[in-house]
């Protein structure tokens, strides 16, 4: 009598989903198969292949199997059918719009995106003739008032940046299928471990890799998941749905039916713009996942007690960490973080752009850099870095102040982290949290 | 050949936990692992169908496919039969690529040729079928398709990305 098979675990999915070891040699670890191209078995193999009647490799733009070991274990992590692997975040990103979308097509999206999704979009808009609308992604009516005929899909970030909103991925799906568009989330800042939106109703989930997934700042990588759910022949969607010219008139979705969407996404959007991850890159990624749930904890743990000691701190006007009690996304992060709200947010520290880069150059152990994510506390002051050609009344409207401090809180002592913070409020505006050092603040 | 006419031209609303009843995975490896000759109920000679991506994969993988169409000649180089009455060879799985009403007939049919086993595709849904299937001790599989399913357990499903739900330390003993 067989086993009855079993539902793994997320923390054992994340070590082992995707890898059988390899059956020729026996390797435990993933193997780095750092090839551009696979010997064919015969010409009628061959010919399958290219046809896409049998799934083999062929050429390392479209498939590598170190690669598909890091697809499928963030599908499996994130409970997709499956999952398309990018050079980048933004290529991943591309790729997917790409897929789906049309000239004249309409996407709803979240006003409070990452910057380098919006510039994406908006080049794309003007590239590709996409109509765009940018909403508060914290008012449902603003998602259901923006919708029009030609609305393809609506798209938010599980947690935002720097404004720490969190999406009501349940009740924007919602409003997506009733329109008959899929919902798109960006949650590299959750990853899979602190949220899973599919499980929410959301369709498509893209990551930067390159952040928490790979967690030591190491390679730039990025990642397409889809549920298998949405109805690509529902009308809407005639480059899904209708026949490829590219492969003589194959209809990807009546064909390949819940993995009809992504075997186009791979087989036509990589192939043809071509930004594929390394097997390289794939490998590291894969030891940062084996990794996720251990890392994720302890960034959350820290996330929160950097958190606390800023509100505390007489130098800080205002924390914008969701996973605060007090916070205005305190009930969402219950619902969909409830492991942990990620651990990159902002705060606004007094005193404005002086302030702030005396600060930034008064710490010792955070890093001063554009980047999220890594196992090192990492800290920037878009006022004088990323944002540094707005005025201040430009930097509200981007939702940022002159003091602003954006964190990505990273892995070492706690204590160490709040110390040399403390080292740095005082710098740039002479406080110290009430006379008190950080260690007793926390405690 | 049926009695139930007006039940079978309905449409089957049959709950997520009936279907999944016919969805079990050690059941379904069992068929892969042992059949020799799949009727596909519905394949097509047009190449860009379902039916005819299915039927090339599994012939590929070694079983013989007879196409079962009344309104084909042949496909994929068999010879095509109008019913599954007229195979001249034993069918071990009856594979259907046929609307979900049309189903329980072709169940009637797969246990009266003596078949060892039923299996619907993606969206073909009746448990009258499965019901008549399994009671004419024919082993059962719901909304499946045979390709993917072969692929996850056996193939090459996981060179492209794919959730195959397969987790485990031992060297694939299946790897083909």
């Amino acid at each position: 009598m067989p086993d009855q098979p079993r539902a793994f675990g997320f923390d054992t999915r994340a070590i082992h989903a995707g890898q059988r070891p390899d059956p020729y040699t026996g390797a435990r670890a993933v193997p780095i198969f750092q090839t551009t191209s696979y010997v064919f078995e015969d010409p009628e193999s061959a010919a399958a292949y290219f046809n896409l009647q049998e799934y083999g490799n062929t050429y390392s733009r479209i498939m590598n199997p170190t690669v598909a070991t890091f697809e499928e274990r963030v599908a499996s992590l994130e409970g997709g059918a499956g999952a398309v692997a990018f050079a980048s975040g933004l290529a991943a990103q591309a790729a997917a719009l790409f897929t789906m979308l049309q000239p004249g097509d309409h996407i709803v999206a979240s006003g409070a995106l990452y910057g380098g999704t919006v510039t994406q979009l908006k080049h794309l808009s003007r590239k590709l003739a996409l109509e765009l609308t940018f909403v508060d992604p914290d008012d449902l009516s603003a998602w259901r008032s923006a919708l029009r005929p030609e609305t393809k899909l609506l798209y938010g970030e599980t947690i935002g940046n720097p404004g720490g909103n969190v999406l009501d991925i349940r009740a924007v799906a919602d409003i997506a299928h009733e329109h008959g568009a899929p919902l798109m989330v960006d949650s590299t800042f959750a990853t899979p471990y602190l949220c899973r939106p599919i499980e929410f109703g959301a369709d498509i989930i893209v990551h930067s890799t390159t952040k928490f997934i790979g967690g030591h700042g190491t390679s730039i990588g990025g990642i397409v998941v889809e549920s298998g759910t949405f109805d690509w022949s529902n009308g809407r969607y005639p480059v899904v749905a209708d026949p490829s010219p590219a492969y003589h008139g194959l209809a990807f979705h009546e064909t390949f039916g819940m993995y009809g969407y992504l075997m186009k996404l791979r087989a036509e959007s990589l192939r043809d713009l071509g930004a594929c991850m390394s097997p390289f890159n794939a490998f590291l990624f894969l030891l940062g996942l084996e990794t996720l749930p251990l890392r994720m904890e302890r960034h959350v743990s820290n996330a929160l007690g950097v958190a606390r000691f800023l509100q505390q701190h007489p130098a800080v006007e205002r924390v914008r960490y969701p996973g605060l009690p007090d916070s205005p996304y305190a009930s969402l992060v219950s619902k969909y973080l409830p492991r942990g709200a990620g651990a990159v947010f902002a705060f606004d520290l007094a005193g404005g752009r002086e302030a702030g880069t005396r600060f930034i150059q008064s710490l010792r152990l955070w890093s001063h850099l554009a980047n999220v994510g890594d196992a090192k506390s990492l800290v920037i002051h878009p006022a004088s870095t990323t944002h540094r050609q707005l005025s201040d009344a430009e930097l509200v409207a981007a939702g940022i102040t002159a003091g602003t401090i954006r964190l990505s809180v990273g892995l070492e002592d706690l204590d160490d982290l709040l110390w040399d913070l403390d080292r740095g409020l005082a710098a740039a505006v002479g406080a110290r949290a009430n006379g008190r050092t950080a260690a007793e603040v926390v405690a | 050949m049926t009695s139930d006419g007006l039940v079978c031209a309905l449409p089957d609303r049959s709950s997520q936990e009936e279907i999944r009843r016919y969805q079990d995975p050690n059941v379904i490896r069992e068929i892969l692992h042992t059949a020799r000759t799949v009727a596909v109920v519905g394949l097509s000679s047009n190449t860009l169908r379902p039916s005819n991506y299915v039927g090339f994969y599994l012939q590929r993988h070694g079983y013989r496919v007879i196409p079962v169409n009344p309104n084909e000649r042949s496909a994929l180089d068999e010879v095509a039969y109008p019913t599954l009455a007229d195979v001249p060879l034993p069918i071990d799985v009856v594979d259907v690529f046929r609307a979900s009403q049309f189903v329980p007939d072709i169940a009637w049919q797969a246990v009266e040729v003596g078949a060892r086993a039923l299996w619907m595709q993606f969206g073909v849904i009746s448990i009258r079928a499965a019901e008549i299937a399994s009671a004419g001790g024919l082993r059962v599989v719901v909304d499946r398709c045979m390709k993917v399913e072969h692929a996850r357990n056996m193939g090459r499903m996981h060179w492209l990305g794919f959730n195959t739900g397969v987790v485990g330390s031992q060297r694939n003993p299946d790897a083909r």
